[in-house]
């Protein structure tokens, strides 16, 4: 089966204040379609893993490949591009343009690739932001939405340029037991109907054990 | 690829939404650019006026003849006294005329000459103006006076009458404003002039001339070259003073002191008469520039301070822009474009603002004795500096911009996603 993603003997080390060994010897890998979740205490490097795999962070050792190709390296102008096309990415805190509208919010990514035309994107982000219950929210300001349809607005915007993988950091951290079931039923249709790839950082156990498998994380090593 | 519309669009919003520092960094750049349109325009409407009151009034090379003592003394030509130490007293200067001796052949060699826009003899002859039985001393100058009409501003000078009104009368006189109230004469009165020698002569006024400088105008005159040289009994050939208007001014210089070598009489050029001149045009250049390219500079901190504020605002948009796929070249022409809108903006207004200014300054009466022919303040309209000041404004904005842009260029998104 084919890998989409794969990581290779990360090592990454924070200089200060002190030297700080974060992540030992990563190496695991995600298929395509997989739906992957990691779990392990806070501190354990979680985040930090995240930023690497999402190409975001070049300051590691090891090698990392995307869509079997390896990315370690690369310019940061590739490493954009790589980012705006391949990979969807919803932050640990959910993080809109407070000034621009949220169906603007959502359809950056999207401009920027600018595979589509404009009417086109337009009509794909108002089908994403239906598809997590806030198509009314559209034409409102960023600012001025709760936390839980923030973190929605981040879910549809990266999905938009429909990636090849998506990351999350604890996209339904903010959810009601509603809405954090709605978006992990939409995350499993994606996989079925898309082959889309998730690797999801979450606390919620009940989550986790509903995708098809959980990378252990402790003290920024891969304990199963 | 770099996706300009989607650029611009943002860097649209930011402006938008941040109007008011938008308006006064647009503001600085205005300020800027409309003082330095105004003053530039001013200063250089006003270096040309008093340039073209001293060249029109001045020839590029003036020829005459020079009363000074003989280099060589005669003593010097005997044999005998060679190698003896002579001492010569009180030594007068040459006998001679004031007359250029060979007048004609130097003007027919002067109109060849293809550097030469003209040539016009001059009769300079001392006189008295009787009035009563008062006599006024002074000059009278004989001229060509459609060949002057052509060389030089004299027809702004004469404030009544008209040149072509000399060129008509076979005694007719261009009387110096300053003699004319002094003597209570008016265009078509009589006046009777009288020579060193006591000869004298009615002429006819025709025209009154105001140069606007004192000293000239209480003293001189001028009339028909072939009138005064019939006053003074002299042949067609008697002239005292050749004026040289060039094409190129910068020949001047080089052009006399050949003319000196080839006829033996002395010239000057006007370089030589006017060193003092350009130094002022200089000075008030100098200052322009300094006070404009201040003032821009002070317009382009501003922007690079709001930009810098901005930036450091829209940290986590930046680091949004970059984890979604935006490149820090992307990032950087976001804030770039802002800095350029601003000084585009503000260098139109400017432009606009300062050829308003300009228009009014124009317009503004403006009136001393010594300049007759002024009536408005000088101004300078020349596309050249509207062109400057645009660049220079996109030129000063764009500096402003690069560093604060090039910090955003620069942001590592991971630092702000994660908080610290
Ligand atoms: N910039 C930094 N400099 C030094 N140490 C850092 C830095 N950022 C994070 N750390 C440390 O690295 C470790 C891993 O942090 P990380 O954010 O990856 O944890 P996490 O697993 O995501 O935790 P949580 O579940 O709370 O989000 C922590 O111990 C943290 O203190
Ligand atoms: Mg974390």
């Amino acid at each position: 089966m084919k890998l989409i993603l794969e990581a290779k003997n990360i090592n990454k080390h924070f200089h200060k204040p002190q030297d700080f060994h974060v992540l030992k010897d990563i190496t695991f890998a995600v298929k395509a379609g997989e739906f992957a979740s990691i779990m392990g205490k806070s501190g354990s490097g979680k985040s930090t893993l995240l930023y690497i795999l999402s190409t975001m962070d070049t300051d590691y050792t090891g090698k990392l490949h995307l869509n079997g190709e390896l990315v370690t390296g690369k310019p940061h102008r590739e490493l954009s591009q790589i980012r705006n096309k391949n990979i969807g990415f919803v932050f640990q805190f959910h993080y809109l343009l407070s000034e621009f509208s949220v169906i603007e919010n959502v359809m950056l990514p999207a401009k920027k690739l600018s595979e589509k035309c404009y009417a086109e994107i337009e009509h794909d982000a108002h089908e994403k932001l239906k598809m997590l219950h806030i198509g009314h929210l559209a034409k409102q300001r960023a600012s001025r939405i709760s936390g839980g349809e923030k973190q929605r607005v981040a879910i549809a915007r990266a999905l938009i340029n429909n990636p090849a993988i998506l990351m999350g950091d604890e996209p339904t951290g903010n959810l009601d037991s509603f809405n954090a079931e709605n978006v992990f039923q939409i995350f499993k249709q994606l996989k079925e109907e898309q082959e889309l790839s998730l690797l999801i950082v979450t606390h919620d156990i009940d989550f986790a054990q509903r995708t098809d498998r959980i990378i252990q994380m402790e003290d920024g090593r891969i304990t199963s | 690829m770099i996706n300009w519309k989607v650029i611009l669009g943002i860097a649209k919003i930011h402006l938008v939404t941040k109007l008011k520092s938008t308006v006064t960094a647009t503001l600085g750049v205005t300020f800027g650019i409309g003082a330095y349109i105004t003053l530039v325009s001013f200063m250089t409407g006003l270096n040309k006026m008093l340039d073209d009151l001293v060249l029109n009034q001045t020839p590029h090379i003036h020829i005459y003849n020079e009363i000074e003592p003989s280099e060589k003394q005669p003593v010097a030509l005997y044999d005998d006294f060679t190698g003896a130490f002579n001492v010569v007293h009180s030594i007068k200067p040459k006998q001679g005329q004031l007359k250029i001796h060979n007048a004609l052949p130097i003007l027919n060699y002067l109109k060849e000459n293809e550097n030469v826009k003209g040539a016009t003899p001059q009769l300079r002859a001392q006189i008295f103006y009787l009035s009563g039985s008062i006599e006024l001393g002074g000059n009278l100058v004989g001229v060509d006076i459609m060949e002057e009409v052509r060389l030089s501003n004299i027809r702004d000078n004469i404030v009544d009458g008209t040149p072509e009104a000399l060129k008509n009368s076979e005694n007719g006189i261009l009387l110096g404003a300053g003699l004319a109230s002094k003597m209570s004469l008016s265009i078509g009165d009589r006046l009777q002039i009288s020579t060193v020698s006591g000869d004298i002569f009615p002429l006819k006024i025709v025209g009154i001339y105001q140069s606007g400088i004192a000293e000239i105008d209480n003293i001189q005159s001028f009339a028909n070259l072939k009138t005064v040289q019939r006053i003074l009994g002299e042949a067609e050939n008697f002239v005292t003073d050749i004026n040289i208007k060039l094409f190129d001014i910068a020949e001047a210089e080089p052009m006399s002191y050949r003319l000196e070598q080839q006829f033996d009489i002395k010239a000057t050029d006007i370089n030589e008469a006017n060193a003092q001149f350009e130094t002022g045009s200089n000075i008030r250049n100098l200052i322009t520039y300094a006070v404009s390219i201040t003032l821009l500079v002070v317009a382009g901190f501003g922007i690079y301070n709001i930009l810098n504020m901005l930036i450091y605002e829209k940290m986590k948009d930046i680091a949004i822009l970059k984890a979604t796929g935006f490149s820090g070249n992307d990032v950087q022409y976001i804030f770039m474009s802002q800095a350029v809108i601003i000084g585009f903006v503000g260098g139109l207004i400017g432009l606009g603002i300062g050829f308003v200014l300009s228009l009014l300054i124009d317009n503004a009466p403006f009136e001393t004795e010594a300049l007759p022919t002024i009536t408005t303040y000088p101004v300078n309209y020349k596309l050249g500096y509207y062109v400057i000041g645009f660049v220079f404004a996109l030129l000063s904005t764009g500096v402003a911009g690069y560093l604060p842009s090039n910090k955003a260029k620069r942001i590592d998104p991971v630092r702000i996603i994660r908080g610290t």
